[in-house]
């Protein structure tokens, strides 16, 4: 069987999936950063495999990399204020950071 | 001793199912692709198929492990696998600048704070990271309400896909973009990059209390 678009369709979709599964079920809050990682790893394995299989050209592929740029930003920034909660509460539950400040 | 005995039993299921998955898999379609196949030109696609079940498997697996892991450590080593793998399939997509992209960015950028966070926010004396879930249960109704309907749509919908450009380099492409059509946007992405920078470390400094 041929490697088709609806492969790389399904693998983006599973990631997708379980990356939503993570974010609305970990208490840890560098769990639910790693959720959303995943999610834009699907997001970027869909947008890949379009560029690949339907339009040709680079374009999808320029914009999976601005995702990853801004996946990298994400990530520091959150993974900061996940440090910043740390300092205030000495947890990093989410469902006890319920403050901006003490 | 019972967690002990449980670990090793889940051990030796897992490793069992995994020699398992690779004996059936042999079975069902590595040997008879080589009987079937005249030796030439199309054992290459046979092999690359095979590759791309196994890249597949790789990255579903490591994502279920980001989900389903009761480990955070286990769970950053789901995600990298997860994220070697979705690179590995960029190379299946002739997209190799993504796919380097993907391992210098994600793995070596994101990965590496990911585990730097983990480190520094549980006590290392905790002999199991905490990284407790609530509700399973909904987590996986959420899964069996969201995952037929991508996959169908993604099964069902009769795309209009065009015959793929033969594997070329791409990198000489995106930077001629980068600099032409798309210069707007990426200046935008190093101004958010600067502001990333600067608020990262303002946000995480430690605050000089005035007594």
């Amino acid at each position: 069987m041929q490697i088709s678009l609806s492969h790389f369709l399904i693998v983006g979709a599973l990631l997708f999936c379980f990356g939503l599964v993570t974010v609305t079920t970990r208490r840890n809050a560098v769990g639910v950063l790693m959720g959303v990682e995943l999610i834009l790893n699907g997001a970027n394995v869909n947008f890949a495999a379009f560029n690949h299989y339907v339009v040709g050209g680079v374009s999808g592929q320029v914009f999976a990399l601005f995702v990853i740029v801004l996946a990298a930003a994400e990530a520091a920034v959150g993974l900061a204020i996940v440090l910043a909660v740390f300092q205030t509460f000495k947890t990093i539950d989410v469902r006890y950071a319920d403050l901006m400040r003490e | 001793m019972t967690q002990t005995t449980g670990k090793i039993l889940g051990w030796i299921l897992g490793t069992a199912l995994a020699t398992g998955f690779v004996v059936v898999m042999g079975q069902l379609a590595i040997v008879p692709a080589m009987k079937a196949m005249p030796p030439g030109e199309t054992t290459a696609t046979g092999l690359a198929e095979v590759l791309f079940y196994v890249i597949a498997g790789l990255t579903i697996a490591g994502a279920a492990g980001v989900a389903l892991s009761r480990n955070i450590l286990y769970s950053a080593i789901g995600l990298l696998a997860a994220l070697l793998g979705a690179g590995a399939l960029y190379v299946f997509l002739a997209a190799d600048f993504l796919a380097v992209a993907q391992l210098l960015v994600y793995i070596g950028g994101v990965l590496v704070l990911v585990l730097f966070a983990v480190m520094l926010t549980n006590r290392i004396t905790e002999i199991t990271v905490s990284n407790a879930s609530l509700g399973l249960w909904g987590g996986a109704m959420l899964f069996v309400a969201v995952a037929p309907v991508l996959l169908a749509v993604a099964l069902v919908t009769p795309w209009e896909t065009i015959t793929p450009a033969a594997a070329a380099y791409t990198t000489e492409t995106i930077g001629d973009g980068l600099l032409t059509r798309w210069l707007l946007p990426f200046e935008i992405a190093s101004m958010v990059l600067l502001a990333t920078l600067v608020g990262a470390v303002v946000i995480a400094r430690k605050e000089i209390k005035a007594d």
